[in-house]
């Protein structure tokens, strides 16, 4: 029954195409049986909307009069890269204000714009020949700006941790509070509807590829940071543990604040929620058997947040069913669980994904390049060395 | 059995009796104190939690007048804001109380009756979506 992508492509473009969201493919396979439900459906679409710290939006301000090779630049106040050419930055979600603090930072920027509000831009030079000012303070709009991207380095982690925390105090963290002595368990995937979850190997996303991204149209530009195929993974195939990653790029203009969110995680620091998709297309039976996978197939690894080291300790494996239940077992313990990730903003985007595939012709891209696979060099720690050990 | 939640208002100068001793003693109610600053010399005030039989709750509001105090029913509030809350549910796993949950659909449901104003779910929400007016 295999179908290939220019199969798809076709039907896609005809508005015949079928598609289904992750859930209700799962549902369909379960049902009617996986080999059915591949024949069936074209494409299945997956959805996230999680904290994604390694975001960012590239800016193109234009140039004022007389023209600034803006050096240092502020965005409400949270400092931008002044590294590239004259009116170029990059604008991290991550980045603190000098004014409020983490309670305002890159994200909330990027909001501010996505919502239509005005940004005080302020930069400083040194000021050369051919860009004699040194300093401008004024205000723009996201339709201001020339060029506006997101190019994340980091977005839609292939499953996640469970976080717990074994030592006597609260400890705050990106994962949220972790109350002591085991108080509670918090997890960041979207589980079933989980991009990469659903094309463990993949097979279908890499380099290339469509997706959407904080409501706009985009493409997943390379492997993610941290990309790490070599996890451990279940019988099935998908990792029990945090795996691969993608780094996408989407036009900051086409995107919407429904699918983009400033976070501020309490005495850690800012993030946002970003919103990604990825349609995948059912190529054959064996993408649809990790396709119709479902909560209570696939599972994460606890870890104790507790212990501050790179390594930190596992605690066990637990289902998304289990998390989603609302407590876990751990030792006997029932520990209460809690969500970092949104499940119903992630459905929205597979849902919004669907109907961009099926009645908007939205076009599934095959790899130019795939991701790295696994035997492909593993990842690295960063050691301290002395200058006179090198 | 009623089960009531007071804002009082203490005087600066208040009389020197143990208020919350004779809510207990004198008219068997329950009290929970949720939250309270009392300063000396300066105006006071608690969110107070009472429950007990329906005569015994107003003999002992008009004890509580009756000491100078201003009692009206509590206004606090947990106020969630629904354009800024994008349903993660990260609060859910700070309430200890089960006022924070998340329903079949994974859409937050907040049980005002179950909150116990402890706050933190102010502190973790990282869409600042929830706000405590007191």
């Amino acid at each position: 029954m295999a179908k290939s992508w220019d199969e798809i492509n076709a039907r896609i473009a005809s508005g015949t195409a079928v598609v289904l969201t992750a859930e209700e493919f799962g549902a369909l396979a379960k049902d009617e049986g996986v080999s059915e439900a591949a024949r069936r459906v074209d494409v299945v679409t997956t959805g996230t909307f999680g904290p994604m710290c390694s975001s960012g939006v590239f800016l193109n301000f234009g140039h004022s009069e007389p023209p600034i090779r803006m050096a240092e630049i502020w965005l409400n106040e949270v400092s931008a890269y002044g590294g590239l050419a004259a009116v170029d930055t990059y604008l991290g979600v991550t980045q603190p204000s000098r004014d409020r603090g983490m309670e305002y930072g890159g994200a909330h920027v990027i909001e501010d714009l996505l919502r239509g509000r005005a940004v005080r831009l302020k930069a400083t030079s040194y000021g050369t020949d051919c860009y004699p000012r040194t300093e401008i303070d004024t205000w723009i709009t996201l339709d201001d700006l020339n060029q506006a991207y997101f190019y994340n380095p980091r977005n839609a982690y292939q499953n996640y941790a469970v976080a717990v925390n074994s030592t006597n105090r609260a400890i705050h963290t990106y994962l949220g509070t972790l109350l002591p002595r085991l108080g509670n368990a918090t997890y960041c995937s979207a589980g079933a509807l989980s991009p990469l979850l659903n094309d463990p190997t993949y097979r279908t996303i890499g380099v290339g590829t469509r997706c959407f991204v904080a409501g706009a149209p985009g493409y997943v530009a390379w492997e993610g940071t941290q990309h790490n195929p070599h996890t451990d993974r279940d019988e099935h195939g998908a990792p029990v543990r945090p795996a691969g990653t993608l780094a996408v790029i989407a036009d900051l203009k086409q995107a919407s604040a429904e699918y983009f969110s400033a976070a501020t995680f309490t005495k850690y620091g800012v993030s946002s929620f970003m919103g990604i998709g990825v349609p995948i297309p059912v190529l054959d039976e064996e993408i649809a058997e990790t396709l119709a996978l479902t909560d209570e197939d696939l599972s994460a690894t606890i870890y104790d947040y507790g212990v501050p080291h790179r390594s930190r300790p596992a605690l066990g494996r637990v289902t998304y069913a289990q998390l989603r239940s609302g407590s876990i077992e751990i030792d006997g313990k029932t520990i209460p669980t809690g969500p970092v990730s949104s499940l119903p903003v992630a459905r929205k985007i597979a849902t919004e994904l669907k109907s961009w595939v099926a009645e908007r012709g939205f076009q599934l891209a095959e790899p130019v390049q795939l991701l790295p696979q696994v035997g492909s060099p593993g990842p690295k720690s960063l050691e301290i060395r002395t200058g006179e050990a090198i | 059995m009623a089960r009531k939640r007071l804002d009082l208002t203490f005087p600066p100068r208040q009389s020197l009796q143990p208020v919350i001793y004779h809510l207990v003693k004198d008219y068997d109610l329950v009290p929970n104190i949720l939250r309270a600053q009392i300063q000396p010399g300066q105006e006071g005030r608690m969110l107070l939690e009472v429950t007990g039989g329906a005569e015994n709750y107003l003999l002992g509001v008009e004890f509580l007048e009756n000491q100078g105090l201003t009692v009206r029913e509590a206004a606090a509030d947990i106020v969630l804001d629904p354009d800024r809350c994008v349903n993660c549910g990260l609060c859910t796993s700070v309430c200890r109380t089960g006022a924070l949950t998340l329903d079949g659909c994974s859409a937050l449901v907040f049980d005002k009756d179950e909150c116990v104003y402890c706050e933190a779910c102010v502190i973790v929400c990282p869409r600042r979506a929830i706000t405590l007016s007191f």
